[in-house]
């Protein structure tokens, strides 16, 4: 058995009375790419929240490459190499684009950052994101697609292993959804396990090497992407009956 | 050349003030000075909690009061002398600070703000039940006419605030272009996004508020001898707390740079129409000045000038 990077075991989260998550397991091997989909309101972003450490889950274990890592905050997750970007870009707006990226380059990959060269090693990752024309621009004045490569550089910029990625391309255009599509895959490329959460299934098709479903909470299928589509109980929770 | 550009500066302002108290000038503008430079104190301290970390603390006041007793009380116990006692307030305010910042800082936004204000009251009650420092009666401290080479006490006290004002402004300085300073800023922008990122935001948090509260003790420990009488409600007063929003906030709070020209400026203006018109008009002033920079203005002085700055050179 391959090392696995994300092991979650029976997680469950309750918001008051409202069951979020009802004992979900997902594993995640060094390097996967899985793509994670489910109905508006099934729990996708909720159990992201708990593998980043946004929010504790009630119940159950996450283990991140064999460390127990459940009751850690979230800034000593990203210390470890869990990196995860937001659905609604949280970009840090009174900085440059540049700056955005110096802050995980000084924070949560402090120990494995070049230290001397922290703005070579910024523009590098710019330039993987196709945003090397933009280093000076105010984040905030960003167009919705660069500010979804920004959030996606800063994640890269945490050097991490796990990179959490919730909807990068829900509003953007076909082509826009290719470039997103082409950086997620870059960053796999250098080894680093990605978990997608999409609507859009023409790309979690064409990415995932494993699709995850859930629904109302519970993880009602997991495994080969052409499988899953076809499988009666995803295309149930769909479509209906 | 930047950074020497900036300490040579600093040492000239430093040569300057203490030319100043040999040349013979009116011992009222050293008053003056001195009221100026302890806002600057206070608009620096403030604006790294409430410009670097984005919270806004209500409470200024009671932590120049609490360095304003902590020299009180330290004075009359062990007659130290002023540098002493300026270490010690910036001691227990900054304890203060972390102590108070651990116990707000998981409030946010206008619960933090309000939080801050209850803390300011409960320190209020328990100074004017503290018979030993004056209670409510409040405390006369004498002071020694003439101080060591200078020929009035005020002149003294003068070089200090110089020299205290000026450290502020260089450790505000230090902290806002340092990685510290982006984990500042970071949380200020977005604190779930900066605790993603790595940054410890609690910690970062509690170092702020620390720094914040032992400046501002660091601007009261000297007030008592300023003043000669101190009582809770000049101590504790609102327009301490006002004066130290709002000059920030009219100078600019994301650069260090801000609270500077607005304490500068605001001071001035106040010292200004306190001996030209008259005391009470310098409330108004800051209000008007307050509403007016928020509405027309909101980043400041220095917001403004970087704006025009990219309109006519870019």
């Amino acid at each position: 058995m391959s090392q696995m990077v994300l092991r979650v075991e029976g997680i469950t989260k309750r918001f008051g009375g409202f069951v979020a998550l009802d004992s979900v397991a997902l594993t995640l091997a060094a390097g996967e790419r899985l793509g994670l989909i489910g109905p508006n309101g099934s729990g996708k972003t909720t159990l992201i929240n708990c593998i980043s450490g946004a929010l504790v889950n009630d119940e159950g274990t996450i283990e991140f490459e064999g460390r127990d890592v459940t009751r850690m905050p979230p800034h000593r997750r990203a210390r470890l190499g869990v990196a995860r970007t937001f659905q609604i870009p949280k970009p840090f707006r009174s900085m440059s684009v540049l700056e955005n990226l110096r802050v995980p380059l000084e924070y949560a990959a402090w120990s494995r950052a070049e230290h001397r060269r922290i703005t070579d090693e910024a523009m590098e990752m710019l330039e993987l994101m196709g945003l090397k024309h933009c280093a000076g621009a105010s984040s905030g004045s960003l167009t919705q697609v660069d500010m979804r490569k920004l959030e996606l550089a800063r994640a890269l910029a945490a050097k991490p292993r796990l990179l959490v990625s919730d909807e990068a391309m829900a509003g953007l255009s076909s082509s826009e959804v290719d470039e997103i599509l082409e950086t997620l895959f870059a960053l796999n490329r250098r080894g680093v396990a990605v978990i997608m959460i999409e609507h859009v299934m023409r790309a979690v098709m064409k990415f995932s090497e494993r699709v995850a479903v859930l629904v109302a909470g519970r993880k009602i299928a997991d495994g080969n992407p052409q499988a899953i589509v076809a499988d009666p109980n995803v295309i149930k929770a769909y479509l209906g009956e | 050349m930047k950074i020497s550009a900036f300490w040579v500066c600093v040492v000239l302002i430093f040569l300057a003030g203490l030319g100043l108290t040999h040349a013979a000038v009116n011992p009222y503008y050293f008053n003056a000075l001195y009221v100026i430079l302890q806002a600057t104190i206070m608009a620096v301290a403030w604006n790294i909690l409430g410009g670097f970390t984005g919270y806004v603390n209500f409470g200024s006041a009671a932590f120049f009061a609490v360095g304003a007793y902590t020299a009180i009380a330290l004075d009359k116990a062990l007659g130290l002398p002023l540098p002493f006692l300026i270490m010690a307030a910036a001691l227990v305010c900054g304890l203060i600070g972390l102590g108070v910042g651990y116990l707000t800082l998981r409030l946010k936004g206008v619960y933090f703000a309000i939080a801050t204000l209850a803390m300011a009251i409960v320190i209020e009650t328990f100074v004017n039940n503290w018979s030993y420092v004056g209670g409510a009666r409040g405390v006369y401290i004498l002071t020694p006419e003439k101080h060591l080479w200078f020929d009035h006490y005020i002149e003294m006290l003068f070089v200090v605030m110089l020299g205290l004002a000026l450290a502020a402004v260089a450790i505000s300085r230090k902290l806002n272009s340092s990685r510290l300073g982006r984990g500042l800023a970071a949380i200020r922008d977005d604190e779930l996004a900066a605790e993603c990122a790595g940054v410890p935001t609690l910690r970062l948090k509690l170092v702020s508020t620390t720094v914040m509260g032992a400046m501002m003790g660091v601007a009261g420990a000297p007030y008592p001898f300023f003043v000669t009488f101190v009582d809770p409600i000049s101590a504790f007063n609102l327009f301490v707390a006002v004066n130290a929003i709002a000059m920030p906030m009219i100078g600019g709070t994301a650069h260090w740079i801000g609270p500077v020209i607005g304490a500068l400026l605001v001071g001035s203006l106040q010292e200004i129409i306190t001996v030209t018109i008259s005391s009470e008009l310098n409330v108004l002033l800051v209000g008007i000045m307050l509403v007016l920079f928020i509405t027309l203005a909101p980043q400041g002085i220095v917001g403004l000038a970087q704006k025009l700055r990219r309109r006519f050179f870019r």
